[in-house]
């Protein structure tokens, strides 16, 4: 019994709205038609994945199968928004991929203790950054099973 | 995009049956993906090989993982159980653990991720199948993610 994974939704949360486009764009070219949703900081991302404030009409916050965490956001950042996100005993099952421009080894080594399922620096070119999204779409959502629900 | 020669990478794979352990180790060479592969046949020899435990000392016959690859029906610690020691224990659960087992039980899936597994396979029934998922695997945990640097056990506690 297989999903049509097509359907899952992933949610990026990034400050830069030039970043994200980057993003959908590689999406594009990947040739991949998954919903995608945007947040742009980490206390839009613990509302959209709690279905609070401009997120509590129904349906306006499909839950994704998976999760591009950036780190340096503003008003709360992406390890604080790990953290939480961890914690809880309902959203610590979606897997979170940190998508950063940062290489600091404490960053790394933090993500990873707060549950990360995979840190990547984002690519200098367009091409690298397709790359990037065609490797993490292939292993999450044809090598993996999700968990319930996808 | 990744212009530098990927470094290979340490897996421990715990799985108790000697021919997926063969079929696996095959698949690796088949992906001409290079890895540094030790096997371990069940969770206790699993947490004893990351603690450094009994035959595990050394750390040239036994290097520490950079991933760990899970199966779960294993005999005298199965893969639920070693998985939550290794994500409770501050020394290890930084290790990416990827379960790899028969079991396509949701269930099982729902409970290894909530442990912290960060990735649940069902092993493919063919043998390209299995030459498929390492070589997705592989790409995405040495070409693609970056890894922790991982503290062997004894620098963190060298009066082990």
């Amino acid at each position: 019994m297989k999903r049509d994974k097509r359907t899952i939704t992933i949610l990026m949360a990034d400050d830069d709205p030039d970043d994200r486009f980057l993003v959908q764009e590689a999406f594009v070219e990947s040739r991949l038609s998954n919903p995608l949703a945007f947040v742009k900081d980490g206390q839009e991302l613990l509302d959209y994945l709690c279905c609070r404030d401009q997120y509590s009409q129904p349906g306006l916050a499909p839950r994704p199968g998976l999760i591009l965490l950036d780190l340096n956001m503003p008003r709360k950042d992406g390890r604080e928004a790990l953290e939480e996100i961890k914690a809880d005993p309902e959203l610590r099952r979606i897997p979170v991929v940190v998508l950063t421009t940062s290489e600091a080894e404490e960053d790394i080594l933090c993500t990873y203790d707060l549950g990360v399922a995979g840190f990547i620096t984002k690519p200098v070119s367009f091409n690298g950054l397709v790359e990037v999204i065609q490797s993490v779409t292939r292993y999450w959502f044809e090598i993996v099973e999700l968990p319930t629900g996808w | 995009m990744n212009n530098q020669l990927s470094q290979p990478i340490t897996i421990l794979m715990a799985e108790d049956d000697p021919d997926d352990r063969l079929l696996v180790e095959e698949a690796f060479e088949e992906s001409r993906l290079a890895n540094d592969l030790y096997f371990v046949k069940d969770g206790i020899e699993l947490l004893n090989y990351l603690r450094r435990q009994g035959k595990y000392i050394s750390p040239e016959t036994a290097p520490f993982p950079d991933l760990i690859l899970l199966d779960l029906n294993m005999p005298r610690m199965d893969g639920r159980e070693a998985l939550e020691e290794i994500k409770a224990d501050p020394r290890l659960k930084r290790i990416p653990v990827v379960v790899l087992t028969t079991s396509q039980a949701e269930e099982d899936i729902l409970r290894s991720y909530d442990i912290g597994a960060s990735g649940f396979v069902s092993k493919p029934v063919s043998f390209e199948g299995l030459v498929e998922v390492i070589k997705a695997l592989s790409i995405y945990w040495v070409q693609i993610v970056k890894l922790p640097t991982q503290t062997d056990v004894l620098e963190i506690n060298p009066s082990l």
